[in-house]
């Protein structure tokens, strides 16, 4: 290696950071076997640990009733386990939400591989102590070699026992430390004649072949060749976050190219094997082909559960679409500087890969510098999954067959009709068209038996001795013999054309599909609008149920308002059972997918995905399919309707975030709006206060400084300006007092029978000084019966009405004061019944009849700030108000007459209080 | 008296009604006018000798009334405002009001400032050679400032800034009106601010309670007179 680079490399550096960080720390106690000792050297370790005032809490232990491991129980907290029903078996788990609760800086988590039973969080207990790390908490935990899947099939080789538990390697890999708890096979050996091994009942069986001194020997090197393998890697972490210069590896890079061969698992396991080795990123491809794109449902989810292999074991995976699959591998292979390519041996030999040429052949022939590992395939099959006849070959159709045999058909009778002019051995052109037709428009097989029907056809009809299918001319036979060849190459090409058009007409259609989806999202400003057009768009295309959640307003969030609630579905949903809730709550928490075939909560009916955008995860998109329990097993999406599914996800989770930033923008403007309110609110109102003050300090401090110049009349005027801008300060103030009561809903009326004819005289007499420069009529009904209403806030209505009355109309002009009974189709709430009205109307300009309604709004004056004259504002928000919380209601008007308000009050009369007769008392006159 | 004109311009009868008693009581004849059309045609017609305008007008904002008077006119306008906001006076300075007083106000407050913007319409031409005030004497034709009996070393600068504050004593000066006077280009209120504090170090008996310049807070900068002590 030429580069001699020593700065820390950023990846090694990340890291380190990543270890130095919040999260816990992970200690793995490995193992070669059963009944090394793991879980004994784990509580010894915890035990020194306990003494030196680590808080440790056993989440788990399996002692297997051994005395000595039970007695290194003593003195730590064990955490009472979990009950799980499952099919009538009470099954104990880990409490993984009490140990996250309890929160200890060490927690002792025994047999890592363990899988929760079924409705667990995590199906696996590995994916518990991950949780229980990223909450911060240090795990200490047992494992057996057997159960690193890298080494899964190798393990499976040695001992013919293949084990289902596994735990990804990069569990291992990130570990923060490794113990391999070592013993000799003939130690092992004899502790298990001893019985100091406890082997699960089931495994008994197996138990001669498997504690075989053979084994245990090469499972041992097995653990402890990886552990060495990983010291190896931290040394190399060490070097490079240190910038040692070493000799590290000089950028080898392996490709493990995978088809729907039954080996793909297999060559997956061995490029993770290749990489350790190499020390080299390692990379799982798979080339999707237009013909390809017919792979079989069993194919396709081997290929499939593969590439997710490859991910679990920490490798990439990839799959790029092609046609060339050899050339495709190469160019990748190239683009992306891989040095070691594997592949795997063919599994079938057949005039079809002869005709084809096989493409292990061609990817070793092109390969040029890039070495090729050819793995042979010592896996029995799997067998076939047991998902019933749905993933078995498609059924044959019928009618492809028979339009095939119409073609070969109509070449016969043009073949017939053409014999005249066409010597035998042309006519065998027509029939090539046939099948050229057939290949074309129905597909290889259709084609290949065109084919074979024409030979026959041909023979029989056209090829002497006729009507028979022996042919007499040597030459004949040649002839027919290149005719075959010729049409088996057109049909396949032709073929072949056919699916790749196919194969491309698909996915234009879905990317036209998707383009029209990403236009309509465009056009869309409503959420949900949006949403149930993203819930249709997925439902549609994808043929799945679909519900969408967002998070839940803070408004009304309880507990912290995290939650997230269904918002859309299509079909319309609006309830989820507790299984689905929790994953989609673990979902949107986590940003990862969840449920039903995920890796968290895969018992809940539903698939969640979380909606991601750059900045975050707006939302969760949950999906399922109609369908029984049998179905569950199955994965829910074939791999492109999983992408296509990315695709629609992604696009909704932009549009969601869009509209969420356009309601922010909303929100800022209308905060700012209220902001601006708010000044003028308090420009008006500093107005509305100072204007008195500054009479009353100007007219005191003149009284005060220049008694003597002023003469008597002067000095007069000054005390009456005091005492009547004091009066409207108070009116002010009170005014101000009760919009508060109002507004608080500290306003409770006390309703008793009161005369309206007392109350316009108290009113009257109130404000008799507001009214002085105006005249004053007053008409009252004399059969108005007793209201019932609060006097006080009734007074106070009508002061506000006539001083308004007097603060508009000019001086010297008439305000009017009506009041009648009638029978009226009754206000608000009141039904049919008998009203009183009260009007009051003046002689002023009147009212834009835009703003008949908004008078009543508090600080009407607003759009004038402090130009108006002060003191309005409030009064008739406050007439409003109390005038309804007695009941009743008032409009403002104006005049037919003339220009003028008229504002109406209109009051209930009780039917209770009808058979008290009215007192008419007269009106106080004005003062 | 000298039975000088004022014209009183304000929304309010009460204030209008107090001005006209106070002003009349003072020998000043008084007009009034209750919006700003109003107040435009009366300065054009009447010609007053001072105006009183409130900032807060039902037709037109004051401002606009500042503006369109000083197009044409130099008559001393005292604005009258209910406004805290130091912008609006500020602003108001700027288009050419020569003082402002804050609602409430105390009649003796006003009358000063009344009084101060008479005596500079007056006196715009030849000003006197001598400013005093209290512990203060400045002698713009000898060029001296003597304070509490001592004579004072003034900076140029420095001396620039108190005769300009003399030539408008009594006057509130914007901070933009001194730096557009005495900076050609460039400077801040942050060094006129350190420019004032030496001065008030050489003049005032103490200067963090100043008597003779006076601070006017987000606007600017009083030299008091005699009367206007504090």
């Amino acid at each position: 290696m030429s580069d001699r680079d020593i700065r820390p490399s950023p990846e090694a550096l990340l890291k380190q950071a990543a270890r130095d960080s919040g999260r816990g720390r992970l200690k793995i106690f490995l193992g070669a076997a059963p009944g090394v000792g793991k879980t004994y050297e784990m509580l010894a370790s915890a035990q020194a640990r306990r003494r030196e005032g680590t808080d440790i809490v056993v989440g788990l232990v399996e002692t297997h009733g051994r005395a000595e491991t039970a007695a290194l129980l003593e003195g730590l907290q064990v955490l009472p386990r979990r009950r799980v029903e499952y099919r009538g078996n009470t099954l104990e788990e880990m409490d993984l939400d009490a140990l996250l609760a309890r929160r200890p800086a060490l927690a002792l988590v025994d047999e890592l591989a363990h899988s929760n039973a079924p409705g667990s969080r995590h199906p696996k207990r590995y994916m518990d102590v991950d949780e229980l790390l990223e909450a911060g908490i240090d795990v200490w935990t047992t494992l057996n070699i057997q159960h690193v899947e890298s080494l899964n099939d190798v393990v499976a080789h040695i001992t013919r026992i293949r084990v289902r538990e596994t735990v990804p390697d990069g569990v291992l890999d990130r570990a923060d430390e490794i113990e391999v708890i070592d013993l000799t096979p003939d130690d092992l050996m004899q502790r298990l004649r001893e019985g100091k091994v406890y082997v699960a009942q089931t495994a008994s069986r197996a138990l001669g072949h498997y504690f075989s001194p053979g084994n245990l020997t090469a499972l041992r090197e097995l653990a402890l060749r990886r552990t060495a393998q990983r010291v190896d890697a931290q040394l190399l972490d060490h070097m490079q976050a240190h910038a040692i210069s070493g000799p590290w590896p000089a950028g080898d890079r392996v490709l493990v190219a995978i088809s729907g061969g039954g080996n793909a698992a297999a060559l997956v396991r061995y490029g993770r094997r290749a990489g350790e080795r190499l020390r080299a990123p390692w990379t799982a491809l798979h080339v999707e082909t237009a013909s390809r794109a017919e792979l079989s449902e069993a194919a396709r989810s081997s290929v499939t559960d593969a590439l997710r292999l490859a991910e679990r074991l920490g490798g990439e995976a990839v799959t790029i679409p092609g046609h060339d699959v050899a050339g495709d591998i190469l160019s990748f292979a190239r683009e992306r500087n891989f040095s070691h390519l594997v592949i795997g041996k063919p599994a079938l030999r057949g005039v079809f890969t002869w005709l084809r040429g096989s493409i292990t052949t061609a990817l070793i022939a092109r390969a040029g510098d890039i070495s090729v590992h050819v793995v042979g395939s010592s896996e029995r099959k799997p067998a076939r999954a047991p998902a019933g006849p749905a993933v078995l070959t498609q059924p044959a159709r019928a009618w492809p067959y028979l339009a095939s045999t119409g073609c070969v058909a109509a070449a016969v009778l043009l073949g017939l009709a053409l014999q005249q002019v066409l010597t035998a051995s042309n006519i065998s052109l027509v029939f090539l068209t046939a099948v050229l037709i057939a290949a074309a428009s129905f597909g290889l097989w259709p084609s290949l038996y065109a084919c074979l029907g024409s030979v026959l056809a041909y023979n029989f009809f056209f090829l002497p001795p006729v009507y028979t299918f022996t042919i007499a001319d040597p030459e004949n036979v040649v002839a027919l013999f290149f005719f075959l060849i010729a049409a088996l190459i057109a049909s396949n090409l032709a073929a072949g054309m056919r699916a790749q058009a196919l194969a491309a007409r698909g996915r234009a259609g879905t990317t036209e599909e998707l383009y029209r989806f990403s236009r309509k999202l465009a056009g869309i400003l409503d959420m949900d609008d949006l949403l149930w057009a993203t819930a249709y768009q997925v439902a549609t295309m994808l043929k799945v149920r679909v519900v969408l959640l967002l998070p839940q307003g803070k408004a009304n969030g309880e507990s912290g308002g995290e939650g997230i609630a269904v918002r859309a579905g299509y079909p319309p949903e609006d309830e989820l059972d507790a299984a689905d809730l929790a994953a989609a709550a673990w979902c949107w928490k986590n940003n990862r997918e969840a449920g039903r075939g995920a890796d968290t909560l895969p018992g809940a009916p539903r698939l969640f995905l979380p909606l991601r955008t750059g900045s975050g995860s707006v939302g969760v998109l949950g999906i399922n399919r109609e369908g029984g329990a049998a179905d569950a097993v199955r994965p829910l999406l074939a791999p492109d309707q999983r992408r296509l599914l990315d695709a629609l996800a992604d696009q909704a989770a932009v549009a969601i975030e869009r509209i969420n930033l356009a309601a922010d923008v909303d929100r800022t403007r209308l905060l700012a709006e209220t902001e601006r309110l708010r000044s003028a609110l308090l420009t008006s109102i500093s107005h509305d206060l100072r204007t008195p003050l500054a009479a009353i300090l100007g007219a005191a401090s003149g009284l005060e400084s220049y008694h003597a110049l002023l003469d008597e009349a002067g000095r007069r005027d000054l005390l009456a300006t005091i005492r009547d801008e004091a009066e409207r300060l108070n009116r002010f103030v009170g005014n101000l007092l009760d919009m508060t009561r109002l507004e608080s809903g500290a306003l409770a009326p006390r309703l008793e029978a009161a005369d309206l004819g007392e109350m316009v005289g108290a009113a009257l007499a109130r404000a008799g000084r507001v009214l002085a420069d105006h005249r004053v009529e007053i008409d009252l009904a004399p059969d108005l019966p007793l209201l019932k209403i609060d006097p006080v806030l009734f007074e106070q209505v009508l002061f506000n009405l006539l001083d308004n009355a007097a603060k508009y109309a000019p001086e010297g002009s008439t305000v009017t004061l009506r009041a009648w009974h009638e029978t009226g189709p009754g206000t608000a709430g009141q039904g049919r019944g008998r009203l009183v009205r009260l009007q009051v109307i003046d002689e002023g300009p009147g009212l834009p009849e835009d703003a008949l309604e908004l008078v009543f709004d508090k600080f009407r004056r607003i759009p004038g700030g402090d130009r108006q004259r002060a003191g309005t504002g409030l009064g008739l928000a406050i007439c409003r108000g109390f005038v309804e919380a007695m009941g009743g209601s008032v409009v403002a008007a104006n005049r037919r007459d003339r220009s003028g308000a008229v504002f109406t009050v209109t009051l209930p009369v009780q039917p209770a209080d009808d058979a008290v007769p009215a007192e008419h008392e007269a009106a106080a006159p004005p003062p | 008296m000298t039975g000088q004109s004022v014209l009183i311009v304000d929304d309010e009868p009460p204030i209008r009604r107090l001005l006209r008693t106070s002003l009349g009581a003072q020998g000043y004849r008084t007009l009034e006018a209750a919006t700003a059309a109003d107040a435009l045609a009366r300065i054009a017609a009447d010609r007053p000798d001072v105006v009183i305008l409130d900032l807060g007008l039902p037709d037109r904002d004051g401002l606009d009334v500042i503006r369109a008077v000083r197009a044409s006119n130099t008559v001393p306008i005292v604005v009258l405002t209910s406004r805290e906001a130091e912008q609006a006076k500020v602003a108001a300075l700027d288009l050419g009001a020569d003082d402002y007083v804050t609602k409430p106000f105390g009649m003796d407050e006003l009358m000063a400032r009344l009084r101060t913007a008479l005596r500079h319409r007056l006196a715009q031409d030849g000003a006197a050679a001598t400013f005093r005030s209290g512990d203060l004497e400045v002698d713009l034709v000898r060029r001296y400032v003597r304070a509490r009996g001592a004579e004072i070393k003034l900076s140029p600068r420095e001396w620039d800034i108190l005769t300009l504050m003399v030539a408008h004593a009594g006057r509130v000066l914007t901070h933009r009106f001194i730096l557009g006077r005495l900076w050609s280009a460039g400077g801040d209120v942050q060094q006129l601010r350190v420019y004032v504090r030496q001065i008030r170090q050489k003049i005032e008996a103490d200067p963090e309670r100043p008597r003779h310049i006076l601070t006017e807070t987000g606007v600017g900068y009083r030299l008091a007179e005699q009367e206007t002590l504090p």
